[in-house]
């Protein structure tokens, strides 16, 4: 298994520590993962994203053209990554925000309220974790335990009382995905 | 097995400094590698290990402060990134003619000048034809994983050590910034003073009891003496070449086609061995570890064995294709391909490249 | 004098003076009547003194002084043009209970290193600076240094040092001790026997302040002739050091115990 995928939206939405979450989370079963940002000028308010690469083998390139799963988070990135989804991959968006929706027939898409949801709940900190719930639902590549170890391991000790919180934030956007389309 | 960490490669090398028993660093800001002084800063090893941490006012200071502590025969070492290496190219060449064991720690970024600050390859040239002035070599090791930029640390320093010699590892951006998992080895105690006088007579920290004084200069008005001060260093050079060549095959026994390619270039080539193997195409992918001294030898052995073409790709203009020309002695094909300027090739575009420039071309 | 009368003579009870073995033996390749040899002396005598030679590390610069290694009988290394200041940083921090010391020229510290000198006194690095005006470049031949008087000729200022062209004179000495860091900021020259004495009290008051890990770094600046770059007889260019060099580079203590003195 390796999974290829592209994480992208504004920099504060919490693009990067999604990435890093999800890939501590490849290290706690045992798999091989990289971790690619978008780094520089661009990272203090603009676009920002990463790179993630989960597999059971030795990940050859960390910078990639194109990506089994795109997650998206505003429309500059829809506009940049829409078209780098390989045929048959995926696509999960934010749809808040959005004025030009995917339209490739060649590839599942899925939608996650993540801002409007992390809003209701009264924490927009926690709506990366929303999104990253909904991902996993789609595709289970770790397991929610691996998560919370990852998580643990990636947060500071005096943030680890936030655990529960992120933990209900990913049930939440496992609950909240719909899809667009699947092929 | 030590515990899994997951960690940009400019973190793991600050954290492998501190474990490698380094006795000083001596740095100055700059991107895409400030992590390492802010690393070290933050973990303030002069409360543990007792290693001396300073950000220094310049690159030119950093590079000095290395030949200073360097000749009392502590472990140093400084991290930059390509505009501050070319500030330090003065003192790398006085300390290549001391001979001076240091490590140095280059993050490469798109040039020339200023340039950029995403990931390049452009520096090879700078890091293993000498860069400062005079006849002289840098050991240059090139990591192509967070888990290399931290293994690569005690490696250098003994490779530096053995040779009296300038060690570098030539690293870029994206192997700077990415995270990957690494797991450490276990920390090696800094050396006491003791320990370091007997070890190393030739350092200056103290004159000895009963001995004469050390000098540690890279000046000789002499002009025969430094012929022979040069015949020496020339003769350690070619020692070097002989026992100290490092580098990775892979999927190069049945090759008929080997792209040559380090650091980033070799992850993104790996991938593209992949996509042509797909294909059908009998490619594999050379890896140089050490850049200087250059796998040469592997090279002429490859086209012995049967490669028809060697693609070296690269983040830059074509540097090290020169070393594969030289290498393979017009015996076979030699192409270059590479984007630069802080721009990375993809795998599918080193793939066109291979059908394209050597088996179609 | 017969033989006999010289043996009579030379015992030790008659001795007055003899070369501090930290000196060696090799004949000193500055011109007669400069500032350096006796310098040189001065800082070997008060390591001597000390009883701290094999827990010395100098640093020699570029300029007429950097063979200084093949004359002062320590560990001693010889630094690019101007960074001094940074190889003794790292010495001095990595064997912080040995002694340090730079000693550069008017041209390395105070033109081509000025920042390594201007941060190493800030930071407070606990060594010592050694730094020889004599206002041209000595070995290069007699160019125009950062401290060349106004109005004085070099082969870079052939029609005299003119401020509208060339900038001014710098005051580097009193420009460090302004800084937080210094401990203890002095000018001395060594062109009279008072002179030297004075100047070695002063050279031996830096190394103890190091010995006694006083907070910070202590400068002496030792204001010299440079008799054949500045195209005079050795007694002509101590005369004309006292009447031009020394009205704008006063000769005394400027910083003592990190205070400025009045």
């Amino acid at each position: 298994m390796t999974e290829e995928i592209i994480i992208a939206g504004f920099g504060g939405q919490g693009v990067l520590s999604m990435g890093k979450i999800l890939a501590y989370s490849g290290i706690m079963q045992d798999q091989e993962v990289s971790w690619m940002p978008s780094y520089g000028p661009e990272m203090r308010g603009g676009t920002a994203n990463v790179t993630v690469i989960v597999s059971d083998e030795r990940i050859s390139s960390p910078i990639l053209r194109a990506y089994d799963t795109a997650i998206i988070l505003n429309q500059q990135s829809m506009d940049k990554f829409e078209p780098a989804v390989k045929p048959g991959g995926t696509l999960l968006y934010d749809p808040n925000g959005i004025s030009r929706h995917p339209s490739r027939k060649d590839i599942n898409i899925y939608r996650v309220e993540g801002a409007q949801k992390a809003a209701e709940m009264g924490n927009t900190k926690i709506f990366n974790m929303i999104v990253l719930g909904a991902y996993l639902k789609i595709k289970p590549i770790v397991k929610l335990e691996n998560v919370i170890a990852g998580l643990k391991k990636s947060l500071p000790e005096r943030h680890h009382k936030l655990i529960p919180l992120n933990e209900d934030a990913i049930n939440l956007g496992m609950k909240s995905v719909e899809v667009v389309q699947e092929v | 097995m030590g515990e899994l960490k997951l960690m940009k490669g400019n973190e793991a090398i600050a954290e492998a400094i501190i474990r490698a028993g380094a006795d000083g660093y001596f740095g100055y800001p700059i991107t895409p590698q400030s992590e390492v002084l802010e690393y070290l800063m933050a973990a303030k090893p002069w409360e543990t290990t007792g290693m001396v941490v300073l950000q220094a006012e310049s690159e030119v200071a950093s590079i000095n402060m290395l030949y200073g502590g360097g000749g009392t025969g502590k472990k140093v070492v400084t991290s930059s990134s390509s505009p501050g290496i070319s500030l330090m190219q003065e003192g790398l060449s006085y300390i290549a003619g001391a001979e001076i064991p240091i490590l140095i720690i280059n993050v490469v970024r798109g040039g020339p000048g200023l340039g950029d600050i995403q990931p390049s390859q452009s520096d090879y040239f700078q890091a293993t034809k000498g860069g400062g002035h005079g006849d002289y070599r840098l050991i240059v090791l090139a990591p192509s994983s967070v888990q290399e930029m931290a293994d690569f640390v005690p490696v250098a320093y003994e490779l530096a050590f053995k040779y009296r010699n300038p060690a570098m590892i030539l690293s870029d951006g994206a192997i700077g910034q990415m995270m990957e998992k690494v797991e450490f080895f276990e920390p090696m105690p800094r050396l006491s003073d003791e320990e370091i006088k007997a070890r190393y007579p030739w350092a200056t920290n103290g004159k000895p009891m009963n001995g004469e004084r050390r000098i540690l200069t890279s000046l000789d008005l002499d002009p025969q003496k430094l012929e022979d001060h040069n015949i020496h260093l020339q003769e350690k050079y070619r020692q070097i070449e002989e026992t100290e060549v490092r580098f990775e095959t892979l999927q190069c026994d049945d090759a008929e086609y080997v792209i040559v390619a380090y650091g980033t270039s070799a992850r993104v080539s790996l991938k593209a061995v992949k996509l042509l193997r797909e294909k059908g195409v009998k490619v594999g992918l050379l890896r140089p570890i050490t850049l200087w001294p250059f796998p040469t030898k592997k090279i002429q052995k490859l086209v012995d064995q049967g490669v028809k073409g060697f693609l070296s790709v690269e983040m830059s203009a074509g540097q090290m294709v020169e070393d594969v020309r030289l290498a393979v002695n017009g015996k076979v094909k030699v192409e270059h391909y590479g984007r630069f300027g802080g721009m990375i090739h993809s795998p599918e575009e080193v793939v066109e490249a291979l059908e394209q420039k050597i088996i179609g071309g | 004098m017969s033989e006999t009368a010289l043996k009579d003579i030379i015992k030790p009870e008659n001795l007055v003076y003899q070369k501090t073995r930290l000196m060696t033996d090799k004949p000193l390749s500055y011109c007669p009547g400069c500032g350096h040899g006796t310098t040189h002396r001065l800082i070997m005598e008060v390591i001597e003194e000390m009883g701290k030679e094999h827990e010395t590390i100098g640093v020699a610069p570029v300029g007429c002084s950097v063979l200084a290694y093949e004359f002062m009988d320590v560990d001693m290394q010889e630094a690019a043009h101007g960074r001094a200041p940074a190889l003794a940083t790292a010495i001095k921090r990595l064997w912080p209970d040995h002694i340090v010391f730079t000693y550069q020229g008017d041209g390395d510290l105070a033109a081509i290193g000025t920042a390594e000198t201007i941060h190493a006194c800030n930071r407070g690095e606990k060594f010592v600076i050694i730094f020889i005006n004599n206002g041209i470049y000595g070995m290069t031949g007699g160019q125009m240094a950062p401290t060349t008087l106004e109005g004085m000729k070099t082969s870079t200022s052939p029609y005299g040092r003119d401020p509208n062209i060339m900038g001014h004179p710098l005051k580097i000495t009193e420009l460090v001790a302004q800084l937080p860091g210094t401990y203890y900021v002095t000018r001395q020259s060594v062109h009279t026997p008072s002179a030297v004495r004075k100047a070695k009290r002063a050279i031996k008051k830096a190394f103890e302040n190091q010995l006694n890990n006083a907070p910070g770094l202590s400068f002496v600046e030792v204001v010299s002739n440079c008799n054949s770059g500045w195209k005079m007889t050795p007694v002509d260019a101590n005369n004309w050091m006292e009447e031009n060099m020394f009205p704008f580079y006063p000769i005394g203590d400027i910083k003592v115990d990190g205070q400025l003195v009045k």
